[in-house]
């Protein structure tokens, strides 16, 4: 069955008044989205300072979906975030010197210089790392997946990160297919945040809203606001939570603006005025800050700790990382197996 | 009794999920009563009905659930139905297989079973040898055993190899190449064997060709030429030393086969050889490969286009004159 949930109202007035855990959960996003924020704009200086190769991709606008996504899995689950889920993976778990190590090529890192940027992970910790081919991470979750079953495991969850661009390739659809096929435990967060890089949504599909495809698939599917904190929280956590109980596999689709170009390198010139003007264009941090100061959930001096607070581990992050040695090419272990009998010798 | 290089295959998936639970097979048509396009999984479902599983026509899919599963701790045998279309699954098996113990440290042990090679009117699509493809790119074990016995231990061998392991089965010898009985351990993984002792030429391949240079061997032979021949068995990691040897005792080079012409397998063992041992050459080298063209399907087009044991002892006659 096909549940497709309201698209939300934006004004935080109208809502009823959530109970006090809903609260709880609110805020404990809302201070990774603030951290995930603080942290991407410090990239951004670093990279526009000379300070980091290659480039900077941040999720500015997509924190409310991200930190959803990593919110409600628990050691065990298998989480596939992607190019802007730095919101979500800290809220997974993954420490901020992670993020410094890999961005500025720390030896010390998860990938040590041999991989940058987003494309990070710990695999052994239930946190994938993604490559840059999209689509491709689905199927690994479902395997992943398929091997605690093997195993009898139970109470696991995989969440898989897409966004709408990501949701074209043939691996994609392979993925979500097989995913079905298999009855996995999976939940696929796609977020539509209007472009692939340049190309805008009506060179990208047909579809009136790729949620429909949901019903193709044998996924339940949920469209979502993805600009509201609350609603973010309430259908991607019910999602993990029906996943988790042996639900078929769910697909959300979210609707947000990429508040940002593709990445650093590009200044979104091609982003229309008319886009900017629509509700979905909504910064989510601000939308969710506006939320707890009208809710009063807690006084401006507590609001502004968490963001001095937020500021202090960000710097201390990014100051571990730069005094870390950087790789040398000398002095590296060139060897792309652990079998080392069956290393190729030859150079 | 006599078992087959295809019954060696099953018979080496059935003691890996008999003596492994982590051990699965993964692929279109393996399971039911089917047992796969070639069978060489057949009954296998009835004994392990829920490790033998077949998939959707998904062939990155069927890669890429694979490595999550090895990733948790699984060991996944995948089989492509054909090799041609693991082309599909090209980016799953080079770019997340292939990268990820470098990029991770954590690496991923997959096996890829791959039929290859050509038979009589099978065309383009249902004829590639990929070998060359995969061992072009880093992080990955290429696998192309030529007799029975090697394709029995090897595949048990590629499961215990914690990277992913490209196994590449010729589908010509399946029915063709027949042993007595299967050993309990061959050669270790990346170790060339000497399928024939000679004095005048090596001739270096693999797989099936094995069969064609030994051939053209034993006709060279009757002309008073005894012409060594190198099975390489792995194609990556390539045992240059084995070769190089052999070039030390025959002063003559042919490398030989089956997949495209440019770049390559043997481009590989040729390019060593000249570098490493080029003061043991006695004549410049030659290479044989198919055309460069894809392969047809006639068997009159199908028989020129493919390396030969006619091609290969006319092509050692000529640099025996050098």
């Amino acid at each position: 069955m096909l549940q497709t949930a309201q698209r939300g109202k934006k004004s935080p007035s109208k809502k009823a008044a959530p109970k006090p855990e809903v609260h709880e959960k609110f805020l404990e996003a809302f201070r990774w989205m603030l951290l995930s924020r603080t942290l991407e704009e410090k990239l951004v200086s670093l990279y526009r300072g000379g300070h980091i190769t290659g480039g900077v991709y941040i999720g500015k606008g997509q924190e409310a979906v991200s930190v959803a996504c990593g919110l409600f899995l628990q050691k065990g689950d298998i989480f596939a975030p992607l190019i802007r889920d730095q919101a979500g993976r800290s809220a997974f778990g993954e420490p901020l010197v992670d993020v410094a190590r890999t961005y500025l090529g720390s030896r010390q890192g998860p990938m040590r210089g041999r991989d940058g940027n987003i494309h990070r992970g710990k695999p052994g910790e239930g946190q994938l790392a993604m490559i840059s081919h999209l689509g491709a991470m689905v199927s690994v979750v479902v395997g992943s997946l398929m091997a605690k079953r093997f195993r009898s495991e139970e109470n696991f969850v995989g969440l898989s990160c897409i966004g709408e661009g990501g949701m074209q390739t043939g691996s994609f659809h392979e993925g979500m297919n097989i995913a079905a096929v298999e009855q996995v435990p999976l939940v696929i967060v796609a977020t539509n945040n209007h472009y692939a890089y340049s190309t805008p949504n009506d060179r990208e599909f047909a579809c009136s809203d790729l949620v429909e495809r949901a019903v193709g698939y044998g996924f339940e599917g949920y469209s979502i606001d993805g600009t509201d904190l609350d609603m973010c929280l309430e259908v991607i956590g019910s999602a993990v939570q029906r996943a988790r109980a042996g639900r078929p596999p769910q697909l959300v689709v979210a609707s947000v603006l990429r508040l940002s170009g593709h990445g650093e390198h590009d200044d979104a010139s091609y982003v229309t005025e008319e886009i900017k003007r629509q509700p979905f264009a909504q910064d989510c941090v601000k939308l969710a800050e506006k939320n707890i100061v009208h809710l009063q959930l807690v006084d401006a001096a507590t609001l502004q700790s968490w963001k001095d607070d937020a500021k202090k581990q960000v710097d201390e992050a990014i100051a571990i990382a730069q005094q870390e040695a950087a790789p040398e090419g000398d002095k590296e272990d060139w060897r792309a197996i652990s079998t080392s009998e069956l290393l190729d010798q030859r150079e | 009794m006599s078992i087959t290089y295809l019954e060696a295959i099953r018979e080496a998936q059935a003691r890996l999920l008999r003596e492994d639970d982590r051990v699965f097979i993964y692929g279109q048509d393996v399971g039911g009563v089917f047992g796969g396009a070639f069978k060489a999984t057949k009954g296998l479902a009835k004994e392990f009905p829920s490790r033998v599983l077949n998939t959707p026509i998904s062939e990155d899919a069927i890669v890429g659930t694979a490595i999550g599963a090895a990733l948790q701790g699984m060991r996944p045998i995948v089989e492509m139905q054909f090799a041609d279309f693991s082309s599909i699954a090209l980016n799953q098996i080079l770019n997340q297989a292939g990268t990820h113990y470098w990029r991770t440290n954590i690496p991923v042990p997959i096996t890829v079973r791959l039929p290859s090679g050509g038979t009589k009117g099978s065309g383009p699509f249902h004829s590639q040898s990929m070998e060359s493809i995969y061992a072009h790119y880093p992080g990955l074990i290429v696998m192309t055993p030529a007799t029975v016995e090697d394709a029995y231990t090897m595949l048990i061998d590629a499961v215990a190899i914690d990277d992913p392991v490209i196994y590449c089965e010729h589908k010509y010898l399946y029915y063709h190449l027949k042993a007595d009985k299967l050993p309990d351990k061959g050669l270790p993984t990346g170790r060339g064997r000497i399928a024939r002792q000679g004095r005048d030429l090596t001739i270096v391949t693999y797989s099936a060709l094995v069969h064609d240079a030994l051939a053209a061997a034993d006709e060279l032979s009757r002309e008073n030429f005894e012409i060594e021949v190198v099975d390489l068995r792995t194609v990556k990691p390539l045992d240059t030393d084995t070769v190089l040897a052999s070039v030390s005792r025959t002063g003559r080079l042919l490398a030989v086969g089956e997949s495209f012409p440019w770049g390559g397998a043997t481009a590989e063992v040729i390019a060593r050889v000249t570098s490493d041992g080029f003061h043991l050459l006695d004549a410049a080298p030659v290479r044989i490969n198919a055309k460069d063209t894809p392969i047809p399907y006639h068997p009159n087009l199908w028989s020129a286009h493919r390396p030969s044991t006619k091609l290969i002892a006319q092509k050692a006659r000529a640099l025996l004159k050098e």
